[in-house]
């Protein structure tokens, strides 16, 4: 850290843009759907062709209204449409159908982990239904610019944020969580890379202790996480030099270059913008009965957050502040276990289909074997030839002693290849344990029999031989017998003073 | 008869009276084949439909299939619209043959037709005259007998004023009571769809075809729609009814002479059993500058889309901003381009509180007038339609002068009450309207009045 980064705060308010899972567009009934040819999913409505008019798509408002609750804010009963004009090509009406002085939502919280480990509420100012615009397309054709217009009209929300964001971890956390919880309510496919979810920050620095915000510019153009805390932290020590220059932050909107590493001042001034913002009056107020918003918040879905603090009380699944280093941050199980709704429904199925309960044996299980194999193949855990039923069956052979670790892992392999009976597996393959008495003492002895030196040493006093003989009846035993009760024989046979 | 002779009569009479550029100029377009051709198609339906091959126009700022939509612009010259209106498909469904789009003043923005950029149509009774506008096209079309029902559109009074010049029905309806989609904005709150008829049933038909809930038009209000024409019964004894006479409306500086029509026809009401009361409707003045507030600010922002991107003109300049501004000043004319500037600016930062609200806040004060007065029991409120008579071309070069023009009008496109002008008869040979104003979605009982005026003058109404 530069001296000048120990003078000065990092004061960042986020502005998400995010497109909603609604099957047509805001406004018309053109499919909303990504990836169909250039101006496919286009009518004289979205094309804004003279007289045609907007009509709201309800399960926009539905979608917008649940990611609002989940963010914990105040429902407007009465929200109002304004316009905001500007004219761009990919802007066909030439203004975009927002939410102005009367948005939907207002005064959320977001709760992440602070950097200093414990837990942080972020404030919402706000959540606003709103249209996107179209793609201008400028490297297609040379010397022109090509329009498509499929994305013009589809719905998103606007979640602002309150200025509590003080670094580009928590930046980062904020984002996290947020996209986890757009997923858990099932409002967005929040994926940044698709341009589903889409980040402008506003960054200001301040001397620290100081109470009023400094002038902030406006941070654009990033396209994953680790990109909008990059463009944060260069953005920071930007303004931390002209600062401790003496200089002042000039407000205006930069872009983030992620291939140059490196933040500049946007060409046009958009900053200077003024919208004319005025309400629309295509569009009637939007009034939403009471009943409704009760609805709303009565049938919320547990939000990760409550689903952690659950895995934690009623499974002890480990949930602890994540480990931070340079290289990023680490994970609690609890956190993994719910990354997604998906993977916590799996859990929670393992845990029910158990006969002997042992949550911690799932969540071993899911985290080293399950996620790995997902993770390798692009996939979910509900991919897995290994149904939660075939995993819980696992975890029992295992628990009432039927099958070693080692053994179960071979079971979970062919398990995941193809499918099957674990124990049925396990027994075709020879890897239930043999916990026979006979047999166990026919292999010790054996053993001791074969390898008279090493059988004398050890019953003659040398405990630390114990491990070689009992991997010598293993591998005798070719992996079944039981090594805890090997130990015990082997054990035996010393206090007995030898055989 | 049938569609296809009624649709060649319209034809036959749009080459007697001279209907296109070297004459009135009310129509823009037409198109003589396809017409017959769709009233074939008339001819052939099973169920004939209440408008049974009636041929009928619409203003050009309505999208229609076949004809160009233009708006009397040069900015949209040749644009041909892919889908049409929902009162066009309305009026087709019920048996109507679209025989021409009609002019009218750029983007419904004027008061003479002037304003269009295919030069203004005439006035039939005296083509020295403007017929009005901004729907004067419709209103000459059919007050030459072209057709006996016409589409035009009012944001101001752009279909009473030109009925009233040309001696013709117009009737605008309740905000909501027809669908706009299909209309091209000019300014949302205060467009609404309405219609001319030659005959106060004409227009009544016309009503009754395109009302109703759209969905394809958010404002458009889902209420049955009023059987109008029934009221043509009820007009010999109108015992009970009350019909206020707004002194505001008749100011000292009126000609006497309108206001001397205005009562006569009063005074037959009255003989009928009406009463006939005195009201005050005292926010009327401020009618003209709140709507030329509101009205240019939705414009600005309404006719942003006509940016030579997608459709239309298109300019070529160097990049971007100079195609913007080359097709946009070349393709908007004079009247157009200053109410753009003109709303663009109420509703910049800094002015938008000062203008554009507190506009919005006058004009709910003249809503609350009209809602007084009828909360106070009268059931329509008759006055002028407008200030003079036809005004001949070139008179208005001031456009305050020109906005005057709408100071009896404009108030119930701003309260979105339903209101219509009827011929009450002449001054020096040109006509003058009456208008009848009633409470929201109450066209019965304004249609009573206008059946019962109609009927009371009968001869008179246009002597």
């Amino acid at each position: 850290m530069s001296a000048a980064t120990h003078e000065f705060e990092m004061v960042v308010g986020l502005e998400v843009h995010v497109q909603l899972k609604t099957r047509t567009k805001a406004f018309c009934s053109c499919s909303a759907g990504y990836g169909a040819p250039p101006n496919e999913n286009t009518c004289p409505v979205c094309l804004a062709l003279p007289g045609t008019l907007p009509v709201l798509n309800e399960q926009a408002v539905r979608l917008a209204l649940r990611a609002a609750s989940a963010l914990g804010c105040t429902l407007n009963e009465r929200s109002v449409f304004a316009r905001k004009n500007y004219f761009y090509p990919d802007l066909p009406k030439g203004f975009q159908i927002s939410q102005y002085d009367k948005p939907l939502a207002e005064r959320g919280k977001l709760e992440i982990w602070g950097a200093n480990g414990g837990t942080q509420a972020i404030g919402i100012t706000r959540v606003h239904l709103e249209e996107d615009s179209g793609k201008s397309v400028h490297d297609r054709y040379p010397g022109v610019t090509a329009i498509d217009l499929n994305r013009a009209g589809v719905p998103l929300i606007e979640i602002v944020s309150e200025p509590d964001l003080r670094s580009p971890f928590e930046a980062g956390e904020y984002l996290r969580e947020l996209k986890l919880l757009l997923e858990y309510v099932d409002v967005s496919d929040a994926n940044m890379e698709e341009g589903s979810l889409r980040v402008d920050a506003n960054v200001s620095a301040r001397r620290r202790g100081e109470r009023t915000l400094g002038t902030k510019t406006e941070v654009k153009n990033m396209n994953s996480i680790s990109g909008v805390q990059q463009a944060l932290d260069i953005e920071y020590r930007r303004q931390c030099a002209v600062l401790a220059a003496g200089g002042r932050v000039e407000q205006q909107t930069m872009l983030w270059d992620a291939a140059k590493q490196e933040v500049r001042p946007a060409r046009s001034k958009e900053g200077s913008h003024d919208y004319r913002y005025f309400p629309e009056p295509d569009l009637l107020p939007l009034v939403i009965p009471k009943e409704f918003l009760d609805a709303t918040r009565s049938q919320m879905r547990e939000l990760p957050r409550a689903k952690r603090a659950r895995f934690k009380g009623d499974y002890g699944i480990d949930d602890s502040a994540p480990g931070v280093s340079d290289s990023g941050r680490g994970a609690s199980d609890a956190e993994l276990l719910t990354a997604t709704r998906e993977r916590a429904h799996y859990f929670e199925a393992v845990v029910q289909a158990q006969k002997h309960g042992d949550p911690k044996a799932a969540a071993n299980w899911m985290i080293t074997e399950l996620l790995a194999w997902a993770n390798a193949n692009g996939a979910r855990v509900s991919d897995s030839k290994v149904t939660p039923a075939l995993l819980a069956q696992l975890t029992d052979l295992v628990h009432e002693g039927a099958l070693s670790h080692t053994a179960a892992k071979k079971v979970f392999a062919v398990l995941s290849a193809s499918g099957g009976d674990p124990r049925a597996i396990a027994e075709r393959e020879g890897l239930i344990q043999e916990r026979d008495a006979g047999a166990l003492a026919r292999w010790v002895d054996e053993v001791l029999a074969e390898n008279p030196a090493e059988a004398a040493r050890y019953l003659g006093g040398e405990a630390k031989l114990q491990g070689v003989l009992v991997g010598l009846v293993m591998k005798k035993s070719k992996g079944r017998a039981d090594p805890k009760q090997v130990n015990q024989l082997l054990s035996g046979r010393v206090s007995r003073g030898g055989g | 008869m049938t569609a296809v002779e009624r649709v060649a009569e319209s034809f036959r009479r749009m080459d007697d009276v001279k209907a296109g550029k070297d004459g009135l100029n009310c129509v823009l377009w037409s198109d003589r084949d396809a017409s017959l051709e769709a009233a074939r198609e008339r001819d052939a339906r099973v169920a004939a439909g209440p408008l049974a091959g009636v041929p009928y126009m619409v203003k050009d700022n309505f999208a229609t299939l076949g004809l160009p939509t233009t708006c009397g612009s040069h900015i949209l010259r040749g644009y041909v619209s892919p889908y049409a209106a929902t009162c066009v498909s309305r009026l087709d469904a019920a048996g109507g043959v679209l025989v021409g789009k009609t002019n009218c003043d750029e983007f419904a923005m004027g008061s003479s037709n002037e304003y269009s950029a295919y030069g203004p149509a005439k006035n039939p009774i005296d083509p020295s005259r403007v017929p009005g506008g901004s729907s004067g096209g419709s209103a000459a079309a059919v007050a030459s007998g072209i057709v006996r029902i016409a589409l035009g559109s009012e944001t101001g009074g752009s279909v009473r004023q030109p009925a009233a010049f040309c001696g013709v029905v117009g009737v605008k309806p309740t905000y909501g009571r027809v669908s706009r989609f299909g209309l091209v904005a000019f300014a949302s709150s205060l467009d609404h769809v309405a219609m001319f008829g030659r005959e106060v049933d004409d227009a009544a038909l016309a009503l009754e075809i395109v009302a109703g809930r759209d969905p394809l038009d958010s404002t458009s209000v889902d209420v049955p729609v009023p059987a109008v024409r029934a009221e043509r019964g009820r007009t010999k004894d109108l015992t009970g009814l009350v019909i206020g006479r707004p002194r505001e409306y008749f100011p000292e500086h009126l000609d006497p002479r309108i206001a001397a029509l205005c009562d006569r026809a009063l005074e037959r009401l009255a003989s009928r059993g009406a009463e006939v009361r005195a009201v005050s409707l005292p926010h009327t003045a401020l009618a003209i500058p709140v709507y030329y507030i509101v009205a240019p600010a939705e414009a600005s922002s309404n006719l942003a889309r006509f940016d030579g991107v997608r459709y239309g003109l298109r300019l070529e300049g160097e990049g971007l901003r100079a195609m913007y501004e080359a097709t946009r000043s070349g393709g908007f004319g004079p009247e157009v381009t200053r109410r753009i500037l003109l709303g663009t600016y109420v509703l910049s930062a800094g002015y938008y509180d000062a203008y554009y609200k507190r506009a919005q806040e006058v004009r709910s004060l003249i809503a609350a007038d009209f809602r007084a007065a009828f909360a106070a029991g009268v059931h329509a409120l008759f006055t002028p339609t407008t200030p003079t008579p036809a005004f001949k071309f070139g008179a208005k070069a001031d456009p305050y002068e020109m906005y005057m023009n709408d100071i009896f009008t404009a108030t119930a496109n701003l309260a979105g009450v339903p209101a219509m002008s009827v011929p009450v008869g002449r001054v020096d040979g040109l006509p003058v309207g009456g208008q009848i104003i009633a409470n929201h979605l109450d066209e019965p009982a304004m249609f009573r009045v206008a059946y019962a005026v109609e009927d009371a003058l009968g001869a008179e109404a246009h002597a």
